[in-house]
């Protein structure tokens, strides 16, 4: 029961027409999602800004406020956030010491960056800023190469975000004006590496918890008592 | 010849439907066409992993075999061979069994539907239904 050359030939057609539709679909699916941008040097509004100071944590009423101006795509900038910031967060931010300031730097050698703040901030619009923040620093590994606003999105689902209103957040690039308010903040004071902090209207740069609580504790001894 | 030939090219849009999968898992793809939302639902739930494997990556290389199988079952040469034919159907029979289990998960603990997973569940059964009748016919021609 040969079959003939003819049904041969059919059969490789088949296959190649339906391999050609199927690589034709992902590459379109790729190529989709590749296609989301968040432009740079945008005008920044004054609706961009209004009542938004940076992303905080902790009570208003520490005595030390620390601003932070960092990069989501910054391998040094996910090491503090990965490594230091868990011990500055339970025995400087929790303790009532410091309130802690978000900024986003997104420097323009970092391809996916201002992408990675804008789903941080698409985040923020459903309450799940620091959620978000955490699982960006934690796979940067994953997203720097490639893939990044598949990935986020992949956050966007895990973190529990509802993912239409997270694409619209996306897609309209709403973020983008705040973010060229955060970067251009950081511009104007000097800012010029990630992670900087602004801490009693000193920068500095990458600190180590240890010399974080030098800092903080020096600033809160020369405060007056009240 | 034919059932084997359908089992290839079944074979072959199942290889691109579990890549599509993967590849969402994986986040290449951004956005599920899916309709329903439910693919999400599915997708990032635990259950979207079997032993530690992604379920996608499962189904990416069981369809890979069977294509592999079905195209060199295909040849004139092994028309009347019935090692592929055997092969195919425990192959795809395994395929459906996990289907089932994948398919309970998504209507009885998951509650959502997955779209995709159902044209997988309808291409791997196609693949059994056409198996068998391949090992019916090549018992035929041998007996």
């Amino acid at each position: 029961m040969a079959a003939a050359p003819s049904g041969m030939k059919g059969f490789y057609v088949t296959i190649g027409v339906v391999a050609a539709a199927g690589v034709a679909f992902l590459g379109w699916q790729l190529s989709r999602r590749n296609s989301v941008s968040i432009p740079a040097n945008v005008s920044v509004l004054p609706a961009d800004t209004a009542g938004f100071h940076g992303y905080m944590l902790g009570t208003d009423s520490a005595p030390v406020v620390v601003t932070e101006y960092a990069d989501y795509e910054c391998p040094y900038c996910a090491d503090f956030d990965i490594v230091t910031f868990p011990d500055v967060k339970a025995r400087l931010i929790e303790a009532g010491k410091v309130r802690w300031r978000y900024r986003d730097f997104p420097l323009s050698m970092h391809k996916y960056s201002r992408l990675a703040a804008h789903a941080a901030a698409c985040a923020d619009d459903q309450g799940k800023y620091w959620q978000m923040h955490s699982l960006l620093y934690q796979g940067q590994p994953d997203w720097a190469s490639g893939g990044a606003a598949g990935q986020f999105r992949k956050y966007a689902g895990i973190v529990g975000l509802d993912l239409g209103a997270y694409d619209q957040c996306m897609e309209s690039a709403k973020y983008a004006g705040r973010l060229q308010a955060s970067y251009d903040e950081a511009v104007a004071l000097g800012v010029n590496s990630t992670p900087t902090f602004l801490i009693g209207g000193r920068l500095y740069p990458n600190l180590s918890f240890d010399q974080f609580q030098r800092v903080v504790d020096s600033i809160i001894a020369a405060k007056p008592a009240s | 010849m034919k059932y084997r030939m359908s089992a290839a090219v079944l074979a072959l849009v199942g290889v691109f439907v579990s890549a599509y999968l993967l590849l969402y898992k994986m986040g290449r793809i951004g956005t599920l066409a899916c309709g329903t939302g439910g693919c999400e639902t599915v997708q990032l739930s635990r259950w979207s992993q079997f032993l530690g494997v992604d379920v996608a990556l499962i189904g990416l290389l069981g369809y890979v075999t069977l294509l592999l199988l079905a195209m060199m079952g295909s040849r004139p040469a092994a028309a009347t061979q019935i090692a592929p034919s055997r092969w195919l159907a425990v192959l795809s029979g395994l395929g459906v069994g996990f289907t089932l289990y994948l398919t309970a998960l998504e209507l009885f603990v998951i509650h959502a539907i997955c779209r995709w997973c159902v044209g997988s569940a309808v291409i791997i059964t196609l693949i059994f239904v056409v198996s068998l009748l391949d090992l019916r016919r090549v018992r035929s021609a041998v007996a």
